[in-house]
């Protein structure tokens, strides 16, 4: 074996071990259970009196966020749990458009993750104690797909229902605009 | 001066030209000969030439180890698979795990290794057969091996990377589409596709212009081989359905990428559309598999019973006949989706009609056989073993074509036996026969007939003990596609056999590998012909020189080897110092033209790579075909440069 | 000798249990008439094909006895080798009209099987709505009178001698129904409702599974149908018609409230109770059928407990997710759902 060739077969070998540990494909069937909700004192809060900074982003969001299993459950989970009824599919309707780049609450996955579970102001209900944290989290990870946040090769490109507006795989890719949430 | 002088001395300067270029005749012939042609045909050594070469034995030779390497891998899924279903409730692999075994093991057998293995076969020994020096569009040839061995790629490296698709071989939508499927495995499988569907359809037309346009002098189509006739079918079957699925998979990944809605039900698509694209392809895709295997058969019934096969005529319609008639039987896959039952009684009757040309091939080898002298060196073993076992899997079939029992059998177990047995049994069996039988030619040496017999054997047995249960467990109630069965159904006693029975197949299989590997060290020398076959691949050295031969034969009849009293007539005059072969027409053979064929080049090796860039990107992007398509248009335009004619144009044969 | 005795005792149970199993979910479990004519007609194909195989085999066979003959064999080496014996052509055309005749017959007798097994589907009198979700049944039995309708999930009942009509429909992807003692399979395809006609014939139990794969859990995707005589299937109809049983003691109570205001309402339906969730089987009558999660394991109070603690291990993938509960949540729980009966 030349030492170039065995060179190449390192590098390959290498890059597939690296490339092997793809979190896009990565799927968590055992979730943790409902009791470990948002890490107490770490408020992904999006109002800081006094210019504090925002909390750092929780752990678990990279297991989430950019992740196809979590963005597919989560598609799942919109329906099921009914968010289309006051969310229509990302348009919004009684509730916030979720496919803009306004978010009152925050746009990072933990804070999206938060406003489900704890509910928010003007009818958001609260699903703690309705979802695991696990179902939360994935639902958030759809949520932010609506407005095209996680990367193009992680969503999926449509629901197999009626299509309501510009496929998530061709959403352009967001930005989160913090706004003041008492701005109406 | 007149307008004929220009004219005039035009064709005495071309007159004094084609004195001095060389040509093989009576005046150069033997050794002096040889040499000469080696040189003008011979590839550069080195790594740029091998991979530059556009010598169809090379390219065939790589096909053939390519496709036996995804061989091996596929059958060791196979037994993991089996070791799973071993025990009812087993959890030594889990539910996702086992889905893309499957999946893989499907895909790699159908699309990595049945169609290729046929084609590398052919693409080899169909110039040798038909009496000429390399087969048409070379780089076509090229080209069509770097995109299978691309798209093998593909797939096995994405199950390296854990992203191994897992929808089953055929991905039925809506399972596969962007809801049920997240993530980009079934867009690694459908771009898979599109690579082998590319390759295939390239030796295709490769095959059918060789066959058609560059037979020997003499070889009328009444006089061609049956194995040059299953390859004609196999290759214009390849054309009519490989774009159906090539289509339904870009359909599929157009669904995944950017949200079209062809096969979502919400949206006026249809579920059933996948359904109906794929098996017009998939019906076919098995006779493309199938039919070869026959040709297979043919050749070695022919030589081992020491007579051209019986009924000629009626081999060659069959061929023909089942190549059409495979067109019209898809449906018999979708019994159970709800379509009216009227149309299928009309796929029931199709379905089980497909089985009287081959029932009437099968009466020609038999008859060959009885009125023969059969002798029973190992591949006519293979051919023994597959009428055993391709007829019982035949049979099944004719079964599971009745929808009232389709309607119980499909999606079982018994399904699985019937088409393991048709696929082995009647594809891998006359593959095995025909690789011992081709060995001498393309290697120089003989396998070892002992280790030949035990490794029949061992295959033969192993493979009945495998896939006989099956029947059994189909009948009992077990789907397919389950990673595993609860106890007490009566499953546990027909899967531990099949268990075991995979095992001893599997011995059978790599004791053929560690024989065809040992016998290039150890086998005895062979001789041009040592099975004293008819047909014009044994009219050469085994291997046969770069150049296949020195002057090209004639046919004079179906089995020329047999009914030449002295030496083989040739025709002379091909040139010797620039590669070129004889194109004669489609009917009568007779001499029509003279083609150029070219170097070996690069361009085919870049294009595919170019190709296969554009193919992997579009699975994350859909911006890669509009951006890739420009180093796709350099690398073919390259390709196709018009090169500046070393040589002084004439191509009449005068 | 003394080999042989431990190999018999261990290969023993596995004969036996091939050969006393209950054909319950097999096609010799003869529970319709379907599955009668089913058989009768695999007979003869097998008995046609049979023939058929025995003729090939014989012929094979023939040729390879007679090998050993030179003198008048037609072959290279005697220079007869374009010429035939003078039976073949004959034998040819024989031949071919013994397959042609063959099939035909065999492509008659499966066109009027088909016929009888559709009229004798006719006439249905019971219609059940199914729909397949990744990976339960949904069924809804239906009615002309409204306050008849119920739901119940993953397992069905059927009254002997009834045609009855089951409507298929599903929610994601392709699933198949199948019972194999029962009928054929029919497919369920979203988009499209079709619809399959069962006559069972006789009372017992029949396990079916789903046959088309639908993903992760396609293995453990089973429907248990219990065959009823008329009188019983009629009681048991009225059984599910009412409410779920009310809590009886503190424990039951507890488990009560847990099911209706936590996370498990989210999803199922109690009836009679606030949960009414209607993503995921119907548990008013849980405790009364023979199976959990859709055949994947056998109702009992520990198979509960199991489930109902961690679904995750038992079918990983499914949509029920990992709680997490507490061991007194846990016991009241199961100690709940064990009274819906």
């Amino acid at each position: 074996m030349s030492s170039r060739f065995r060179a190449s077969c390192i590098i390959f070998g290498l890059t597939a071990l690296a490339l092997g540990a793809c979190d896009r494909e990565e799927h968590h069937s055992r979730a943790k259970p409902i009791g470990e909700t948002v890490p107490a004192g770490a408020s992904p809060a999006t109002i800081f009196p006094g210019g504090s900074s925002p909390a750092p982003l929780d752990p678990r969001a990279k297991l989430y966020d950019d992740n196809a299993n979590a963005i597919a459950q989560g598609q799942q989970l919109f329906s099921m749990m009914n968010c289309v009824g006051c969310h229509s599919h990302g348009g919004g309707g009684m509730g916030p458009a979720l496919m803009d780049d306004e978010w009152r609450y925050g746009g990072r996955i933990d804070q999206i993750a938060a406003s489900i579970a704890e509910g928010r102001p003007n009818g958001m209900p609260s699903w703690r104690g309705k979802l695991t944290s696990d179902q939360i989290w994935n639902l958030a990870a759809y949520v932010r797909s609506l407005s095209g946040l996680p990367s193009k090769d992680a969503v999926s490109s449509r629901s197999e229902s009626m299509s309501a507006g510009t496929p998530q795989s061709l959403t352009p890719h967001g930005e989160i605009e913090n706004s003041d949430a008492a701005k109406q | 001066m007149t307008e004929r002088e220009p004219i005039e001395e035009e064709n005495r300067r071309l007159a004094q030209r084609r004195r001095k270029i060389a040509r093989d005749g009576k005046d150069l012939t033997g050794a002096k000969l040889a040499g000469r042609l080696e040189r003008t045909w011979r590839r550069p050594p080195g790594i740029v030439g091998w991979l530059a070469t556009v010598d169809h034995k090379e390219i065939g030779r790589r096909y053939i180890v390519t496709a036996l390497l995804f061989l091996a891998l596929g059958g060791v899924l196979a037994l993991l698979m089996r070791l799973q279903l071993a025990r009812p409730d087993n959890n030594m692999i889990g539910a996702e795990r086992y889905n893309q075994l499957f999946t893989m093991h499907g895909s790699t057998m159908m699309f990595l290794f049945a169609v290729p293995v046929m084609e590398g076969v052919a693409v080899y020994i169909i110039p040798l057969m038909l009496g000429t020096r390399s087969t048409a569009f070379p780089r076509l040839n090229a080209f069509s091996y770097f995109m299978y061995l691309f798209g093998g790629l593909l797939l096995w490296v994405a199950f390296v990377l854990n992203i191994a698709p897992d929808v089953g071989w055929f991905a039925y939508t809506p399972l596969s589409g962007p809801q049920f499927s997240p993530g980009k495995r079934a867009d690694v499988w459908a771009q898979m596709i599109t690579f082998t569907e590319v390759s295939a359809l390239a030796a295709a037309v490769v095959l059918v212009c060789t066959i058609l346009k560059c037979r020997a002098p003499g070889m009328t189509l009444s006089r061609m081989p049956l194995f040059a006739w299953a390859m004609l079918v196999v290759a214009v079957m390849i054309i009519f359905s490989m774009p159906a699925v090539a289509l339904a998979s870009s359909m599929l990944i157009s669904d995944r990428l950017i949200g079209t809605n062809f096969f979502n039900a919400a949206e006026h698509g249809d579920a059933l559309l996948w359904q109906h694209m794929f098996w017009f392809f998939g019906h076919p895709e098995v006779y493309i598999i199938f039919l070869p295997a026959t040709g297979f058969v043919s050749v070695m019934v022919e030589t081992f019973c020491r007579r051209p096969v019986f009924a000629h005529a009626v081999v060659v319609l069959a061929l023909i006949s089942t190549g059409i008639l495979a067109f019209g039987l898809w449906v018999h896959h979708m019994f159970a989706t709800g379509l009216p039952r009227v149309g299928y009684s009309f796929y029931t009757a199709a379905s089980m009609s497909v089985s009287i040309p081959t029932g009437l091939q099968i009466f020609c080898w038999l008859a060959t056989m009885w009125d023969g002298r059969p002798r029973f060196p190992v591949p006519m073993l293979y051919v023994v073993g597959f009428i055993v076992t391709f007829v019982i899997g035949g049979l099944t079939g004719v079964i599971v074509a009745a929808v009232p029992l389709d309607l119980q059998l499909h999606d079982t177990f018994f399904v699985v036996a019937h088409f393991h047995y048709v696929l082995i049994g009647g594809a891998v069996f006359p593959l095995l026969g025909i690789l011992t039988y081709w060995y001498p030619k393309i290697t120089g040496r003989m396998m070892s007939e002992a280790l030949g017999k035990v490794g029949f054997w061992l295959t033969f047995v192993g493979f009945h003990l495998t896939f006989f249960p099956m029947h059994w467990s189909g009948l009992l109630g077990m789907p397919r596609r389950v990673y595993t069965y609860p106890a007490g159904l009566g499953l546990e006693l027909p899967n531990l056999i099949s268990t075991i029975g995979a095992f001893v197949l599997a011995a059978g299989v790599v004791l053929f590998v560690v024989n065809g590997l040992v016998s290039l060290y150890r086998g005895a020398i062979a001789g041009p012909n040592p099975w004293g076959a008819a047909s014009f691949e044994w009219a050469t050295s085994s291997p046969p020189p770069v150049y296949n031969f020195e002057h090209i034969p004639v046919a004079e009849s179906v089995t020329p080897l047999w009914d030449t009293v002295d030496d083989l007539p040739v025709v002379t005059g091909l040139r010797v110092d620039d590669k070129e072969m004889l194109l004669t027409t489609v009917v009568a053979a007779a001499p029509d033209l003279r083609e150029p064929i070219p170097e070996p080049s690069l361009w085919p090796l870049i294009s595919a790579c170019a190709v296969g860039v554009v193919f992997v990107s579009s699975i994350f992007s859909p911006w890669a075909l509009a951006v890739g398509i420009v180093p796709c248009g350099i690398a073919l335009t390259a390709w196709f440069w018009p090169k500046e004619l070393k040589r002084h144009p004439e191509p009449v044969i005068d | 000798m003394r080999v042989r005795a431990p190999a018999f005792a261990a290969v023993l149970p596995l004969v036996l249990g091939a050969c006393t199993y209950q054909h319950y979910q097999s096609d010799f479990g003869r529970g319709a008439v379907e599955d009668d004519q089913f058989l009768t007609l695999f007979t003869i194909f097998l008995a046609v094909c049979g023939v058929m195989y025995l003729l090939v085999i014989a012929f094979l066979f023939a040729g390879i006895w007679r090998r050993g003959r030179t003198a008048d064999a037609n072959v290279v080496e005697t220079g007869r080798h374009h010429q035939s014996h003078p039976l073949m052509r004959g034998t040819l055309i024989g031949w071919s009209i013994l397959i042609g005749v063959g099939l035909a017959g065999l492509a008659i007798a499966s066109f009027f099987t088909d016929r009888s097994m559709a009229k004798a589907a006719a006439h249905e009198k019971l219609s059940i709505t199914l729909t397949a979700n990744q990976w339960w049944w949904d069924a809804q039995y239906n009615s002309d009178d409204p306050s008849k309708i119920f739901r119940t999930a993953n397992e069905l009942h059927l009254p002997v001698g009834v045609p009855t009509r089951i409507i298929l429909r599903s929610n994601d992807v392709i699933h198949s129904f199948w019972v194999p003692s029962l009928a054929g399979k029919q497919d369920l395809i979203p988009g499209r409702e079709s619809d399959i006609t069962v006559v069972p014939k006789r009372t017992g139990i029949y396990r079916g599974q789903c046959a088309e794969f639908c993903g992760t859990q396609h293995a453990h995707m089973a429907l248990v149908v219990n065959v009823d005589s008329y009188p019983d299937f009629v009681k048991w109809w009225d059984h599910q018609l009412r409410p779920a049983a009310a809590p009886t003691n503190a424990m039951t109570l507890a488990g009560y409230k847990y099911l209706t205001t936590g996370p498990c309402s989210a999803c199922h339906s109690i009836g009679g109770t606030p949960a009414s969730g209607q993503v995921a089987p119907d548990l008013t009558h849980l405790a009364s059928r023979r199976s959990i999660a859709a055949g994947t394991l056998p109702m009992s109070e520990g198979n509960l407990y199991g489930w109902v603690e961690d679904p995750q291990s038992v079918k990983p993938g499914n949509r029920m997710p990992t709680i997490g509960l507490a061991p007194d949540q846990l016991h009241a729980v199961v100690a709940y759902l064990e009274t819906l009966k």
